[in-house]
This record gives structure tokens, C-alpha cells and sequence, in this order.
């Protein structure tokens, strides 16, 4: 019978001679849970696209963007996901140490990249720039805070981790989760590359 | 203290309203004081609310499902005699302010809390069985899938008693959603509730996806999969792929409606028309997330009672996926009034065409396996049957709407109401029933009174045709759809009929639920055959009725399509191998309790009760943190312990 279907088999690693382990299996799963997060954000994408020039007759990107500011946060994103992987390594060598000044150091990254976004939109909201001026500023101010809005769940996600982990140690579920958290956190860094990309340089430059 | 929460919030002066929560209080307080009486509530906890067992979650889905379809129902039938009342001068009996509530909460409810938790339910409690896996992916996760749901389910139907629903129609089109002309809140129940079921309804996705791709048994190759769990994965990556677009929209009206936002308003440069495009780019799909697992159901039934393996498999599983790829090309279709040009509409009007190709291909994949077979006409092959006489209507009337000159006259009237009837009662609801016939002796280890079933389906088909096809012509007549109050009297005669349909779908809906009464009252006369009562072909068949929390003691081993089919057709030697220990997953309060905050954090949400909102993301956060503590969610059942449950339960492998 498999004869005559054999052109539709794809090969899934695992399933064939032994049943999955669990790591892979969560693995894969919040891969799928990753993906749909990045549809999530393709939507404010694509609005943010189709609202761009909806000003109201209040300021466009260009006068209100900095990239001093914008260049300072992807930096900063950068190279938590850096210190990330650094981590990850850490963890498959089992080495406690380099792990934890890995994951709080990106903490601290984390932290300051929340911290100079909520400055910006303090300084936005305080000139009256606010997400209610314009469909414009309503289309930034979402798409740029739910970003912030997961860097906040992946630092109070790390936060908990690190007490498990100085607690534990490298169990598996351990590992597991923090293969889960890189996972996360670099694809958060994808999305931020996005943002800048296209709303501060393309919105804010060309 | 409590927001825009007021005594008046609750519609005393509505005699329909008041009556119906009475009924509605008395009952729930009936069922809790039997709960106490009968010492149930331990047996509750933890065989039923804390387990994270697919197959018991299945089988709360789907009674979640049944209950929603009777509240979904109770709301068409008053609009149906609202209908048949209000002609010319006489104005019926419901004002029209409520009458909008009602066809709002009618399609929000059938399809968000009726179609989705059955057509889930059912995937949940197959899939796992059908690949010989011994749960889904994410146990806990799919628990709180579940409990997500019902808050969504229980936050709508609040609404009832407390304040008001939406008076938008069931996808809340701006600017009519928008603050200015919604003030109430009946929006954000509306908002709220399918927030928090649309987070389940993704983790569910998530979860399902990663068990058909990552948990079949040993052997078992994507191209050896029941076309069942094909379609469930088809629905599934529809799910992942679709449900995120529509978190962003209800995210992005809510934010106008609570920070004052531009989205989709008329002023500040917000733009409504993106959000119908937005709302049908998860809605389209959403179509094919609720019509493909049924098509599964289809195939499954038709290749079982005609004794045959299902005619053309793969070109079946490549119509499903064809289906799935088409889903997100197709959205326009839903507005081609908005105006978009020639070029545009032509485009979309002629992707929609091309869908009927995959699905043409499907119908005659069921025709060719019943040609040939010694078809058994049970009550799972009625519904089939129905299902492709009925849903081939509905697909044309589809297709004549694709045109969009056609549509131009057709658009908003009751033949688009018609037509979109006729596909999802024909096809979505017919399937659910086939396979909750079907799969009901794997879940309870006894089957449905037949002659029962039979008598509602019949009610059902002819119900259907009665009550839908007069809206065809009324909308050829010119009949708007959601119209209170209408002047013109030709069209009474065929409000009536549809009236009659109504109430001939209501025997039904009462023959169904006699039918489960005396099932459930003479089931020791229903037992024979239970663990396999359909001669199956497929591997849930090969455990006992109903499973072990285990599923199976042995994984099996699959080496091709059909499997259980293959095993029974050769001499199997008295399996001599010894039993294995088994990892089960420990239960788990989490989704019951995060479903409790999302209700009071939902409900203060709408309510403008901030400090209720806050409490329900502080309490999730620590659920979430309380619940990663205990690594050993698992606990081990023995080999000694797995051959005593296997010996007391005679297995038929």
C-alpha cells in the first residue's frame, strides 16, 4: 500500500524507529508557537504599512524618530542575543558559571533596551504625540510596544529561570527551558530588526 | 470600585432576558445541589477538571460544544419567529435593539463556542488514537486550551444576565464597533470573551500540529497518517497560521476602544476598511479550520461502512492541502463591494472558483469508494450522505457568488445567509454529528440508540431544506439579511416555511438528546462489539472502549495505511510480550485556574474594573511560575501495574 503514496513521504526525524524525545518535541513545538507569534507581528506590520502616512495632519516618522536612540536599543538587543547564545553554549558544557553571567548579562541588556523604549514613548507621549494623535502614531506605538511587551515576558520568564536554575542546576526540564527562552529571545531580535528597519529607517529616513 | 458596573446593568425590565436566566440559574444550582448531594465533587476535581487526558478533554469540548449549539439554536429560533411575526404591520415580539443582540450572539456563539469546541473536541480525542500515540504533545498546555475556551464561553453568555452583547453582527465591523456608536458594552464582551477562547483555540493548534508531526507511533509515515488526523493537521497549521491575525485585530479594536486609538475609526486617519480585511484573512481560513477535520470524518465513515479502503488517498490528502494553501488567498471575496477595482475582484472571484476544484475531487473520492462497497446505511452514513447532497448545493451557490457581478446583487442578502448555512449545517454540522455517532462507543464503551439517530438526522436534512431554501429566494426577492421588521408581505410565506424548518431542526436537536438519554439509561443493552462496533480500519479501534488513560499498553507498530484494517486481516500469534512501565502525566489545576482569572479579568475588563484586570495578570504570572516549579509532571504506572489494568480489561489485539 506505501508503494503507490511514496512520492508524499517526507521523512520526519524521529517518528520512524523510536518516539521523540521529549526535548525535541517541545523544541519543535514553541518553534510552532514562535512561527504564529511571527504572524501575529506580520499583521501590525502590514498595518503599520498601510498606515504610515496616516498623519492626520500630525508629524510623520521623520520628524519624530530618533536614531540615535533606535541605534543605541538594537545594540543593546544585539548583543543580548549574543550573550544568549553564549549561555546556550554554557548550558550544553554544563558550565554553571558562564551560564549565569551569560543570562544576566542579557538581563541587563534587556532591561536597558525596555528602559530606553519606554523613555522614547514617555517623550512622544509628553509632547502630545501619543498613540490617540493619529492612525499613524496609534500603528507605531502598537507595533513597537508589543514588541517591548514580550521583551517584558522574556525578562520576567528569565527572571524565574534564573531563581529555578541557582536553586537546581542543569536538570533536564532546566535545559529544556532554557532552550525554549534562547529560542524566544533571538527571535525577538529578528522582529526588532524588522522594526528598525522599517520603521525607524524606512519610516523615519528615506 | 466597580467601573461601569451598575444595579441597572442588569435588564429587569426584559421579561425574555429575566425568564430565561432564572431557568438558567435554577438549573445550574440544580446540577450543583446533585453534584453535593451525590458526593461528586472530589470524582470532579480530579477525573474531570484537572486531568490533562486528550481524550476526557476531547469529551469536555464536545459537551461544551452541545450545550453552546443549544444556546446557538435557542437564539435562530427566536429570530426565525421574530421573522414569521413582524411582517407589514405587525412588529413581532422582539424590540429591535434586542433582536441585534441575538443574530450577533447566534453566529458568534455557533461559531466560535459551537463549530470550533466540537470540531476541536473531536480532533482531540481522535488524533492521538488514530497515530498510537499515548497522549498529545503538551498535556497541561492542552488543558489550559480547553479552560480558555470555556471562559470565553461563560464571559458570552454573561452577557445574557449582565449588561449587554454586541449589536454588530458576529465579526463587529467598524465604525459601528467603534466607541462613538457602540458605547456599551456589549463590544467588549464580545471582544473579551473571543480574546481568551482565540488564545486557547492557538495553544490547541500549537499542541496538535506537534503531536501529528512528532508523536506517531513507530512506522507510521506521514503518508500511512487516517486522512482523520490529515485534516486535523490541515486545520491545525490553519490555526497556527490564521488565529494569530485575529488576536492582532479584536487587539488593535480594543485599543480604540479603550486608549482612544486610530485604527479603524472614522477620524485621526484610522482606516475601517483594513479591518474587514484583516478580520476575513483569519476568517476565510477559519472556514476551512471548521469544514476539513468533518471532511476527515467523511472519509473515515464512508471508507469504514462501505468495507473498503477510501478510494484515491492521496489525492485526497493533496486536495486537503491544496485547500489549505488556497485558504489565505481567497478573503476578498467577502467584500468585493468594498470597491477594490475590476482587476482585484477578478483575481479573488476566480481564486474562490478554484477552490471547488480540491473539493470537487474530495466528493468524488467518497462517490468512488461507496461505488463497488457493501455500503452499511447506519446513522454516520446518513449524515455523510446528507453531508454530500446538501454541501454540493451549498458549494455551488458558492461558486455563483464568486462571480462578482453576481455578488454585487447578492451581497448582505439572505442568499449569502442561505448559502453560507448550507455549507456550514451541511457540512461542518452534519460532520460533527457523524463523527460524534461514530466515536461515541470509543469514548463510553457503548453505542447510540440507532433508530433514534436515524429519526433526528432525517428531522435534521429536511429541516434544513426547509428552513434554508426559501432564504435563497427571498434574497433573489431582495431580502436584506438581519432585517427586525420588513414591509413587504410577499415575503411572508416563505418566513413561514422557514419557521416550519426551524422547528423541524428543534425535533431533531429533542430526538438527539432522547437519544442520548436512553442511550446513556439502557447502555448495557449497547455494548456489544463496543471496542471496534464499526468493523474499523483505522488504530483507535484497536484499544479498548473506552482507552486507558494509556492509550495503548504496546505502541504499535504501523507499516501501512489502514493499519488496524491490515492486523486483523492476518493471524495474529497471542502477543507473549511483557508489559512496559508507562510515563502518565500528573493532573493539573492550571487550566482550570487560569481559566478563573481569565473570566475575572475579562469581566473587569469590560467592566472598567482596572484592579481586576490587574489581579488577573498578576495571578497568571504566578500560576505560570507555581506551575514550572514541579519538574516531575509525569509519574510512572508500572509494567506489573499496566498488566493488571490490561488483564481486567479484555483487549482485542
Amino acid at each position: 500500500m506505501s508503494s503507490n503514496v511514496a512520492s508524499l513521504d517526507i521523512p520526519v526525524e524521529g517518528s520512524d524507529e523510536q518516539l521523540s524525545s521529549r526535548q525535541h518535541i517541545t523544541g519543535f513545538g514553541f518553534y510552532i508557537y514562535l512561527l504564529s507569534d511571527g504572524i501575529l507581528f506580520a499583521a501590525l506590520f502590514a498595518v503599520f504599512a498601510v498606515l504610515r502616512t496616516a498623519t492626520d495632519g500630525g508629524p510623520d516618522g521623520h520628524m519624530l524618530f530618533s536614531a540615535h536612540n533606535a541605534f543605541i536599543e538594537t545594540a543593546c538587543l544585539l548583543t543580548s542575543s549574543f550573550t544568549c547564545g553564549i549561555a546556550m553554549l554554557a548550558c550544553d558544557r554544563r558550565n554553571k558559571f558562564v551560564a549565569l553571567i551569560g543570562f544576566l548579562v542579557t538581563a541587563a541588556l534587556g532591561l536597558t533596551f525596555l528602559a530606553l523604549e519606554v523613555h522614547e514613548f514617555a517623550d512622544l507621549i509628553s509632547r502630545g504625540d501619543g498613540p490617540d494623535r493619529s492612525a499613524f502614531l496609534s500603528s507605531f506605538f502598537t507595533l513597537v510596544s508589543t514588541h517591548g511587551l514580550h521583551v517584558t515576558c522574556g525578562l520576567l520568564w528569565l527572571g524565574v529561570l534564573l531563581v529555578q536554575f541557582l536553586g537546581r542546576g542543569f536538570t533536564p526540564a532546566m535545559v529544556r527551558r532554557f532552550l525554549c527562552f534562547s529560542l524566544f529571545w533571538h527571535v525577538l531580535d529578528v522582529v526588532w530588526i524588522g522594526v528598525f528597519t522599517f520603521v525607524y529607517l524606512v519610516g523615519g529616513y528615506l | 470600585m466597580f467601573g461601569k458596573l451598575t444595579l441597572s446593568a442588569i435588564p429587569f425590565d426584559q421579561p425574555i432576558v429575566m425568564i430565561t436566566c432564572s431557568v438558567l440559574i435554577v438549573g445550574i444550582l440544580a446540577i450543583l445541589a446533585l453534584i453535593t448531594y451525590m458526593h461528586k465533587w472530589t470524582w470532579l476535581w480530579t477525573e474531570w477538571i484537572t486531568t490533562v487526558d486528550h481524550k476526557r478533554i476531547g469529551i469536555m469540548y464536545t459537551l461544551l460544544a452541545t450545550v453552546m449549539l443549544l444556546r446557538g439554536f435557542s437564539d435562530a429560533i427566536m429570530m426565525r419567529s421574530q421573522q414569521a411575526l413582524a411582517s407589514s404591520n405587525a412588529h413581532g415580539f422582539l424590540p429591535p435593539e434586542h433582536y441585534d443582540q441575538i443574530f450577533s450572539a447566534h453566529g458568534t456563539i455557533m461559531i466560535f463556542f459551537m463549530a470550533m469546541p466540537f470540531v476541536v473536541g473531536l480532533m482531540n480525542f481522535v488524533v492521538p488514537l488514530q497515530i498510537g500515540a499515548r497522549d498529545v504533545a503538551f498535556p497541561v498546555l492542552n488543558s489550559v486550551s480547553f479552560w480558555l475556551t470555556a471562559a470565553g464561553a461563560l464571559l458570552i453568555n454573561l452577557s445574557l444576565g449582565i449588561g449587554e452583547f454586541a449589536r454588530t453582527g458576529w465579526l463587529a465591523y467598524p465604525p459601528l464597533s467603534e466607541l462613538p456608536f457602540s458605547p456599551g458594552v456589549g463590544v467588549d464582551y464580545y471582544l473579551w470573551s473571543l480574546q481568551i477562547s482565540g488564545v486557547g483555540t492557538l495553544l490547541s493548534g500549537v499542541n496538535l500540529v506537534t503531536t501529528i508531526l512528532k508523536m506517531r507511533a513507530p512506522g507510521m509515515r506521514l503518508s500511512m497518517m487516517p486522512i482523520f488526523t490529515w485534516t486535523a493537521l490541515a486545520s491545525n497549521m490553519l490555526i497556527v497560521a490564521a488565529f494569530p491575525i485575529l488576536t492582532a485585530t479584536f487587539a488593535m479594536l480594543l485599543l480604540d476602544r479603550y486608549l482612544g486609538m486610530h485604527f479603524f475609526t472614522n477620524d485621526g486617519g484610522g482606516n475601517p476598511m483594513m479591518y474587514i480585511n484583516l478580520i476575513w484573512t483569519w476568517g476565510h481560513p477559519e472556514v476551512y479550520i471548521l469544514i476539513l477535520p468533518p471532511f476527515g470524518v467523511f472519509s473515515e465513515v464512508i471508507a469504514t461502512f462501505s468495507r473498503k479502503p477510501l478510494f484515491g488517498y492521496r489525492s485526497m490528502v493533496i486536495a486537503t492541502m491544496v485547500i489549505t494553501l488556497l485558504a489565505f488567498t481567497t478573503w476578498l471575496h467577502h467584500f468585493f463591494t468594498m470597491g477594490s477595482g475590476a482587476d482585484v475582484n477578478g483575481f479573488f472571484g476566480i481564486t474562490t472558483m478554484v477552490i471547488a476544484i480540491p473539493t470537487g475531487v474530495k466528493i468524488f473520492n467518497w462517490l468512488f469508494t461507496m461505488y463497488g462497497g457493501r455500503v452499511r446505511f447506519a446513522s454516520p452514513v446518513l449524515w455523510t450522505i446528507g453531508f454530500m447532497v446538501t454541501f454540493t448545493i451549498g458549494g455551488m451557490t458558492g461558486v455563483l457568488m464568486a462571480v462578482p457581478p453576481a455578488d454585487f446583487v447578492l451581497h448582505n442578502s439572505l442568499f449569502l445567509v442561505a448559502h453560507f448555512h448550507n455549507v456550514i449545517i451541511g457540512g461542518v454540522v452534519f460532520g460533527c454529528f457523524a463523527g460524534f455517532t461514530y466515536w461515541f462507543p470509543k469514548a463510553f464503551g457503548f453505542r447510540l440508540h440507532e433508530g433514534l439517530g436515524k429519526a433526528a438526522f432525517w428531522c435534521w436534512f429536511f429541516g434544513f431544506y426547509l428552513a434554508f431554501m426559501p432564504l435563497y429566494i427571498l434574497g433573489f426577492m431582495g431580502m436584506t439579511r438581519r432585517m427586525n421588521h420588513y414591509d413587504d408581505p410577499a415575503w411572508l410565506p416563505y418566513l413561514l416555511f422557514a419557521e416550519g424548518g426551524a422547528v423541524l431542526i428543534l425535533i431533531g436537536i429533542l430526538l438527539q438528546v432522547t437519544q442520548l438519554v436512553w442511550s446513556i439509561r439502557h447502555r448495557e443493552t449497547l455494548r456489544g462489539g463496543a471496542a471496534d462496533p464499526w468493523d474499523g480500519r483505522t488504530l483507535e479501534w484497536s484499544t479498548t472502549s473506552p482507552p486507558p488513560a494509556y492509550n495503548f499498553a504496546r505502541v504499535p507498530k504501523v507499516s501501512g495505511l489502514d493499519a488496524y484494517w491490515g492486523a486483523k486481516q492476518e493471524v495474529m500469534p497471542a502477543s507473549s510480550e511483557s508489559f512496559e512501565a508507562i510515563e502518565i502525566p500528573k493532573n493539573s489545576g492550571l487550566g482550570f485556574f487560569m481559566s478563573f482569572f481569565a473570566v475575572i479579568g475579562g469581566f473587569g475588563m469590560i467592566w472598567h474594573i482596572w484592579w481586576m484586570g490587574v489581579l488577573a495578570i498578576i495571578a497568571f504570572i504566578a500560576l505560570i511560575a507555581w506551575s514550572s516549579w514541579d519538574e516531575n509532571d509525569e509519574f510512572e504506572l508500572s509494567a506489573a501495574e499496566v498488566g493488571r489494568l490490561e488483564r481486567t480489561q479484555p483487549h482485542v489485539v
